[in-house]
């Protein structure tokens, strides 16, 4: 809400600098989101009169004025093609400051020059503000100002405060609510205009017409008045320039009216030509499935049974509270209106003028729910300014249907409670004063508070706390620290710790934590390789997302991961390694919502392969302690390369997959041919890692080693061969270490050698070379057994 | 042979004079010393002396052999130490040169923000509490007096499921879902993603995320809100840190507060960053509304609360001054380097 000071100053004294007045009333509640000073670097631009006019003797297009501007009279030589004798124009003095620069005398073409005639541009103006403002060209004032007077004072370029208004405040969307709040944050008086109406017409308003309300639910209050006589004009200057200054444009003086009133009072009014309203009856109705309007702006609207017409006889005339139809607009020609003053329900204008995508000066103040109260008050004081400004006859008496006059709640004022609740020692005669000047009625013997109708939003104790802590300044509020309260620990669950934990050794790894979006495309199944009924193409799905892109909740992190891979990529950052723990979300059958699974994943590539992210994976596992880990081939993952992809386990739980992605995926993903990405379930990993920790002795025994070479079948897993000498080796076996695995030379065709160095070792002896032996027998026999493995010669 | 040995001892000195490395003086040692070496053949000698002679003569012998023996164990000294200056010499490298290329990752900025906030909340006391983004209407809304076609739902505009299901728009449902099972005190905060439909640009995001806070005790005013924010406030943006609040509207708080903190920037002058207010806006808290309390199973009679939330990206723009909200979610390594 824009509100010029100088019309704020019609209903409040203001006795504090613009500045102060911002701050003051932005921590009493009514934010000032900022402060714009129209005439900001205007100086020296006053009202002037062109006498003469001759032609400029070296030029064609120059023109040499005397102009008049009060005090003296100044020569001026000008280009602009717009201006003659007589005409009032805005001249720029000598010395003068414009938003463009200081102006000084000059010579055109030998003649000299003692000021300028000023455009709207030059003045930083719009045609919004100056609507009548020639294209190109000076200014030239409709009216005749008194000449020499400053420009700031005749075209209200005056500082301005828009305000933030909350929705719980529509009383506030009005320089008289602005201006009460004002008056009590500034301790001063506030003043209402006197609004009396004289009603010179003819008649009484219920014989030109009748209103009907047909839901009360929908439209508590409509009231109308006619004016006969009308004369549509141009509103006077100062109207206009108010109006402007607040973000309207200046229309004919009816519609200016209208609108002045809801600037001032809050209350949106409409005009309709009486004569394209048949029948002599306003019906406020819904409309009906099917019907439509053309809307003030030209736009046909399509109707539907949700929303709310003011309707004739035979059709709708306007859609309530959002814009008039166009069948029944002001025009030249208009002799007689209708003024409508009503309030409608809030959600139902919220809903249709976001259903019809208008959204108004008028919508978005019905939409927070008006007072009616104010209907009525507003309606006269609309009257009284066609009276004041000749625009027309008001008739006598008004047509007032308000089938559903709300009862005024009342409040209890507990000082103690509210002292209790902010922590304040406010004294009760203080906040009683303070009631009575937000015009609430105060009963000080039962301390029973009447709220005005104008303040919905104050219903309990808790709504009159903040009304007094807001004039109390919260800032003086004395800080405390939960002094009186029961004292709590603080700290982290088990998991929550866990998490901070995987998350740590992912950055000692050397991977760089990422965030990403964690809704998607439907499109990526397909990118991903998913056959048509995958378990993953089974998502949420948004109903009204910002795009197709953004209208899934991923059930895997698998793009978004091959996402920040092309990013880099794409930006040539040579390699990258990244992790991120997030949700997917798994629809639950027959359940309102979904499964949230934290998982962690990450995404390796350049100058990396497979070990190496299986490395960081079985780094983590040992970090966290979990040994019962299993990782083992997995070709039918559709997304990984077949050949090298493991599914993790731990015990008997699947936790994820690693692996190089599919070439053709990491194309469809525009990711270099090896990426590799690992998705682990981080419940699972929780669960299963064993944080309690136990001290065992060091060994005291030297141990021996032995080192072997087996040829195997090029399929056999190394995680078999493991498992066999494991089994084999017995209790003194204390380490199997995997060194080496060769295929080729001296290797024959289709098998592979596999080296070992196994260290044998006992807690209680120094071994002997037999018992090594001995299972190390053990050992290749079942080797040869299980696997036909054969030592290497 | 009295004289013969002094000779012995003054060549061997000045053999000593010249000796360059460990061959020569060994050459010498064998010279003197050996077993063919002059000194042990005057010792050989030593049969034609007569009886009173001989031990004279020997402890003379002996104490040139101990003199030569000495020089040659500290030429041995000073020649072992020279070799290993040159050595070290020799082994001199050029510590300007990069160190071996160790990688470890990064923090999120996001992540050491919400690591901060986390912090300064558990040493005051707080648990932290987490909840489904994906929520009921009733919990999102509804618990927190946002009725349905409640104008407060414009400003959030919100992603749907369907009518029951969002896409939570705020962290409060997590309050709402805590309140509902734990009886007061409550003391936590509630870190997580949320999800409002504006799209990507340099200062919105549809997803984003918060830090939500919940106090519920006896005897809870909004004083301890504004001390603990205060506390809040000089932790994660340095002891001179100040806080204004100002009244506003919230549905679920009464009174309701935007609190702003002085400007990390120019400490409150006015700058660029503060857009010359010398405030930045920063939360939104309040004294949590009756009728939410009541929603939840708690009497307002005797319990009140506060409540209080702060969005991480819009702090973590400004601690770090990052002028585009687009860079948190890109994930570009060279803007994760930098945090």
């Amino acid at each position: 809400m824009k509100a010029p000071i100088y019309w704020l100053k019609d209903y409040v004294d203001i006795n504090v600098d613009i500045n102060e007045l911002a701050h003051l009333l932005t921590v009493s509640g009514s934010k000032v989101e900022a402060i714009e000073d129209l005439g900001k670097s205007i100086e020296k631009v006053v009202v002037g009169k062109i006498i003469s006019m001759d032609e400029h003797p070296d030029a064609d297009k120059l023109k040499i004025t005397q102009v008049d501007v009060g005090k003296e009279v100044v020569q001026i030589v000008t280009g602009a093609p717009n201006v003659n004798v007589g005409d009032y124009i805005p001249v720029a003095l000598v010395g003068a400051q414009l938003p463009g620069g200081a102006l000084k005398k000059a010579k055109l073409r030998g003649v000299e020059s003692y000021g300028m005639m000023c455009s709207i541009d030059e003045l930083n103006l719009t045609h919004d503000y100056l609507p009548d403002a020639p294209k190109d060209g000076v200014y030239i004032f409709s009216n005749e100002p008194e000449l020499g007077m400053d420009v700031k004072e005749v075209l209200g370029l005056k500082p301005v405060i828009e305000f933030e208004i909350t929705s719980n405040r529509p009383d506030c969307f009005s320089m008289l609510g602005l201006a009460r709040e004002t008056a009590i944050t500034l301790n001063t008086d506030f003043k209402r205009p006197e609004i009396i109406v004289k009603e010179k017409g003819k008649g009484n308003a219920s014989d030109f017409v009748s209103v009907s309300i047909m839901d009360s639910e929908l439209s508590s209050r409509y009231a109308a008045r006619t004016v006969t006589d009308v004369k549509i004009e141009p509103s006077p200057e100062w109207m206009q320039r108010r109006l402007a200054a607040a973000g309207m444009r200046p229309i004919n003086n009816i519609v200016d009216i209208t609108n002045y009133v809801m600037l001032e009072m809050g209350q949106p009014m409409h005009a309709f030509d009486l004569k394209c309203v048949d029948g002599e009856n306003i019906i406020v109705r819904s409309a009906q499935q099917g019907e439509s309007i053309t809307t003030l702006d030209g736009q046909e609207r399509q109707l539907d049974s949700s929303m709310l017409v003011i309707a004739d006889e035979n059709k709708a005339v306007a859609i309530a509270g959002v814009m008039g139809g166009e069948n029944s607009e002001i025009t030249s020609e208009t002799k007689m209106i209708l003024l409508e003053s009503a309030t409608f329900n809030g959600a139902s204008v919220r809903l249709t003028s976001k259903k019809i995508g208008i959204r108004s000066e008028a919508s978005t103040r019905f939409e927070k729910g008006l007072d009616s109260e104010n209907v009525i008050p507003a309606l006269n004081r609309c009257a009284q300014l066609i009276e004041q400004l000749g625009a027309g006859k008001v008739t006598p008496g008004i047509v007032d249907c308000y089938p559903a006059k709300p009862e005024p709640v009342k409040v209890q004022l507990n000082d103690l409670e509210i002292n209790h609740l902010l922590g304040t020692n406010i004294e009760k005669e203080w906040m009683i004063k303070l009631f009575e000047k937000l015009e609430f009625v105060v009963e000080r013997d039962s301390m029973m508070l009447t709220v005005p109708s104008f303040r919905s939003d104050v219903r309990v104790i808790a709504d009159l706390a903040e009304e007094v802590a807001r004039f109390y300044d919260y800032n003086n509020i004395k800080p405390t620290l939960l002094s009186g309260g029961t004292s709590t620990i603080g700290r982290k669950t088990h998991s929550q710790k866990m998490e901070s934990l995987i998350a740590q050794q992912m950055l000692s790894l050397g991977l760089y934590e990422t965030y990403s979006f964690s809704f998607t495309s439907p499109k990526v199944w397909d990118r991903m390789r998913l056959p048509k009924e995958h378990a993953l193409r089974d998502a949420v799905v948004i109903t009204n997302p910002l795009g197709e892109d953004f209208s899934i909740m991923r059930t895997t992190t698998i793009p978004e991961m091959l996402g920040v891979i092309k990013t880099n990529y794409n930006r040539k950052v040579e390699e990258g390694g990244f992790f991120e723990i997030s949700y997917v979300y798994n629809p639950i059958k027959d359940q309102f919502l979904p499964e949230e699974r934290k998982v962690l994943t990450i995404g390796l590539y350049g100058d990396t392969d497979f070990y190496y992210l299986k490395g960081i994976v079985e780094q983590l596992f040992v970090q966290i302690n979990i040994n019962n880990a299993d990782f083992s081939p997995e070709k039918n993952n559709p997304s990984y390369h077949p050949g090298r992809c493991a599914r993790v386990s731990i015990g008997n739980t699947d936790i994820g997959y690693i692996g190089e992605i599919h070439p053709e995926v990491a194309s469809n993903f525009e990711c270099p041919n090896r990426t590799y990405i690992a998705v682990l379930d981080i419940d699972p990993m929780i669960e299963n890692s064993n944080m309690e920790k136990e001290y065992s002795g060091l060994p005291k025994y030297p141990a021996i080693g032995r080192d072997i070479a087996l040829i195997v079948n090029e399929g056999v897993l190394v995680k078999d061969i493991n498992a066999v000498i494991l089994q084999r080796g017995g209790k003194i076996l204390e380490q199997v270490k995997l060194f080496d695995v060769y295929k080729g030379e001296q290797v024959p065709e289709g098998m592979k050698s596999v080296a070992y160095n196994l260290t044998f070792r006992s807690r209680d002896r120094t071994l002997v070379d037999e018992e090594v032996s001995k299972a190390m027998g053990n050992i290749l026999h079942e080797l040869k057994t299980r696997l036909n493995a054969t030592l290497r010669e | 042979m009295k004289q013969q040995l002094q000779t012995i001892a003054n060549e061997a000195s000045a053999k000593f004079e010249d000796v360059k490395d460990m061959k020569s003086l060994e050459e010498i040692r064998i010279q003197f010393l050996g077993k063919k070496g002059r000194l042990t053949s005057i010792l050989k000698g030593m049969g034609s002396l007569s009886a009173e002679e001989r031990p004279v003569v020997g402890q003379m012998v002996n104490d040139v052999r101990k003199q030569l023996e000495e020089s040659i164990q500290n030429i041995k000294g000073e020649l072992i130490r020279k070799e290993q200056e040159e050595n070290i010499a020799k082994e001199a490298i050029d510590v300007t040169m990069p160190g071996t290329s160790l990688h470890t990752g990064k923090k999120h900025p996001l992540t050491q923000v919400l690591d901060e906030i986390e912090e300064v909340f558990l040493g005051m006391g707080y648990e932290i509490a987490e909840g489904p983004e994906v929520e009921m209407d009733y919990y999102n809304f509804e618990a927190l007096n946002i009725p349905k076609n409640h104008p407060a739902r414009d400003t959030q505009d919100s992603f749907y499921i369907n009518d029951n299901v969002v896409l939570r728009t705020q962290t409060s449902p997590v309050q709402i879902r805590v309140m509902e099972k734990q009886k007061p005190p409550i003391k936590i905060i509630c870190p997580g993603r949320v999800y409002r439909s504006d799209p990507v640009d340099a200062t919105h995001s549809p997803i984003f995320h918060q830090v939500e806070g919940l106090v519920v005790d006896k005897g809870v005013t909004m004083g301890d809100l504004i001390g603990t924010l205060q506390v809040f406030a000089k932790n994660l943006f340095g002891e001179g840190t100040d806080i204004r609040l100002r009244p506003h509207h919230f549905p679920f708080t009464e009174p309701s507060a935007e609190v702003d903190v002085s400007c990390w920037t120019c400490g409150g002058k006015g700058c660029r960053v503060c857009k010359n207010e010398g405030w930045i806006e920063i939360l939104g808290a309040g004294m949590v509304h009756p009728k939410v309390l009541e929603t939840c199973g708690i009497d307002p009679k005797t319990y009140s609360g506060f409540a209080f939330g702060l969005g991480v990206e819009r702090t973590a723009m400004g601690r770090f001054n990052i002028d585009d909200m687009r860079l948190l979610y890109e994930n570009d390594m060279r803007f994760l380097k930098q945090f």
